[in-house]
């Protein structure tokens, strides 16, 4: 079955099977390989991308449902060679270990700072209530999250914070 | 985990939803949100052979006032209900309970006619119906019908709809500045209840404590008769059989119960 999506501004045209998830269209036809598969049961947020804008798991929406509509991968963020402000204070802050959830972890983070571009640091928490991350115990990727909310609105909300 | 095959159809109207529904018959699914339905599929827990994707139907979306009800289309997902400053304003207690639903990203996905019709019920929104005396509006072959949230789910996924019927809309009574409260029970981030209590106007619903949402009437009864809520909230677990899981066995889940209708009574949210 046919499906036209933007994909990183990208507009692509493609024949799938029904039954092909969103994740595996991005990882195995276009060769995207940002979103990881890690539970394969919607919990772990591994494979967040966003969709028309807003974070969704893409182990749980079939490609065909993305017909139509825009999808924001990892590998979208970063412009003319800079990464995105979210990617930058992930690496700033060492909101990582392995890996292995950052793409999910940040573009949940993404999809959270669009709807709410000042979170308080119990709002990051529980915006990224859908993303486990194994390794870090979540401190640095908060802290990620909110020095992000400072840079994107020019401001320094972390700094803000500490210095309180 | 990949989904059996299946043939795929963007049903292009409510009507054309419904006719699709009657071509196919039980070898048919509608899909709405895919979060209930799609996780079933890659587990072969479901096996359809038509997907009728009705998820991006605009007429069965949106929030408006009729009357002295609030009415929300079926595909309406879990975050626009819980970010709706009308349904934030006309009754909370759905806005909080749509806000309970599993995760951020199962919210932009998951919908209201998806939670209602795939009835489980650990679930938070037929909880919430059911406390708010709510009733779902469907469409079939034969005309369309309304059933009231106290006789919706017939038990464990299951429901009052006949397999040629679609959720078009649901209707809850307007209840501006009435006390409520919530209380989800988890030991999990995005997990369902292990108990859920919700309560609003003297109603009281508990979920998962039993194979549908139930009304905890002794509650409402002692309540209505002027008990105290300690002693109201005592009688929460009576008559109810609930199950027994990993989570849970019978007793702890009606202790439960007694306590998180206490709390729910006391508008404590949690
Ligand atoms: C990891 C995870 C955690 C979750 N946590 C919670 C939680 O904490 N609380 C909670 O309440 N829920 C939870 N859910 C479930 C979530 O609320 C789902 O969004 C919801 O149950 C189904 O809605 P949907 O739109 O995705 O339905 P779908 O999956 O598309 O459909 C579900 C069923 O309903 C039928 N259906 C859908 N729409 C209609 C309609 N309009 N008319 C007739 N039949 C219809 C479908 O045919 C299917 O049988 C969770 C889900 C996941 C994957
Ligand atoms: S792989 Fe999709 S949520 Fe874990
Ligand atoms: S950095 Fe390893 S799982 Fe998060």
């Amino acid at each position: 079955m046919k499906v036209q999506l933007t994909v990183n501004g990208e507009a692509r045209a493609d024949d799938v099977e029904p039954r092909l998830l969103l994740v595996h269209y991005l990882r195995e036809v276009l060769g995207l390989r940002a979103a990881n598969v890690g539970c394969d049961t919607t919990s772990c947020g591994a494979c967040t991308v966003l969709l028309g804008g807003r974070s969704v798991k893409s182990c749980t929406v079939l490609a065909v449902q993305a017909d139509g509509a825009q999808v924001t991968t990892a590998e979208g963020l970063a412009t003319g060679g800079e990464l995105h402000p979210v990617q930058a204070a992930f690496r700033q802050e060492h909101g990582l270990q392995c890996g292995f959830c950052t793409p999910g972890m940040v573009m949940a983070a993404t999809g959270l700072l669009s709807e709410n571009p000042h979170p308080t640091e119990a709002e990051v928490r529980e915006g990224l209530e859908g993303n486990f991350c194994r390794c870090t115990g979540y401190h640095n990727i908060v802290r990620a999250v909110l020095a992000a909310a400072g840079q994107l609105d020019g401001e320094g909300a972390l700094e803000q914070e500490v210095a309180q | 985990m990949i989904p059996a095959p299946f043939d795929y159809v963007r049903a292009t109207s409510a009507g054309h939803a419904l006719e699709l529904l009657t071509e196919h018959g039980d070898e048919a699914k509608l899909l709405a949100g895919g979060h209930s339905l799609l996780p079933m599929m890659k587990l072969r827990l479901a096996v359809p052979s038509v997907l009728i994707d009705i998820g991006s139907l605009d007429e069965l979306a949106g929030i408006a006032v009729d009357g002295d009800d609030l009415v929300i289309g079926a595909t309406t997902r879990h975050a626009d209900v819980a970010a709706s400053d009308l349904v934030r304003a006309e009754a909370p207690l759905l806005a909080w309970s749509a806000a309970q639903v599993g995760d951020p990203q199962i919210r932009h996905r998951g919908t209201i006619g998806g939670s209602l019709a795939h009835s489980d019920p650990a679930a938070d929104l037929p909880m919430a119906l059911t406390a708010l005396g709510g009733s779902m509006e469907l469409a079939g072959p034969n005309g369309p019908r309304t059933v009231a949230a106290d006789d919706f789910s017939a038990g464990y996924f299951e429901t009052a709809m006949e397999e040629d019927e679609l959720l078009t809309a649901v209707r809850i009574p307007r209840r501006p500045g009435e006390p409520w409260g919530y209380q989800k029970f988890t030991r999990r981030a995005n997990d369902w209840a292990i108990v859920g209590v919700a309560t609003v106007a003297g109603r009281v619903a508990l979920a998962n404590m039993g194979a549908r949402p139930l009304r905890a009437t002794a509650v409402e009864e002692a309540l209505a008769g002027g008990a105290s809520v300690s002693d109201a909230a005592a009688l929460a677990a009576e008559g109810t059989e609930p199950g027994e899981d990993i989570h849970a066995d019978r007793e702890y889940r009606q202790h439960l119960a007694r306590v998180l209708t206490r709390r729910a009574l006391e508008g404590r949210t949690g």
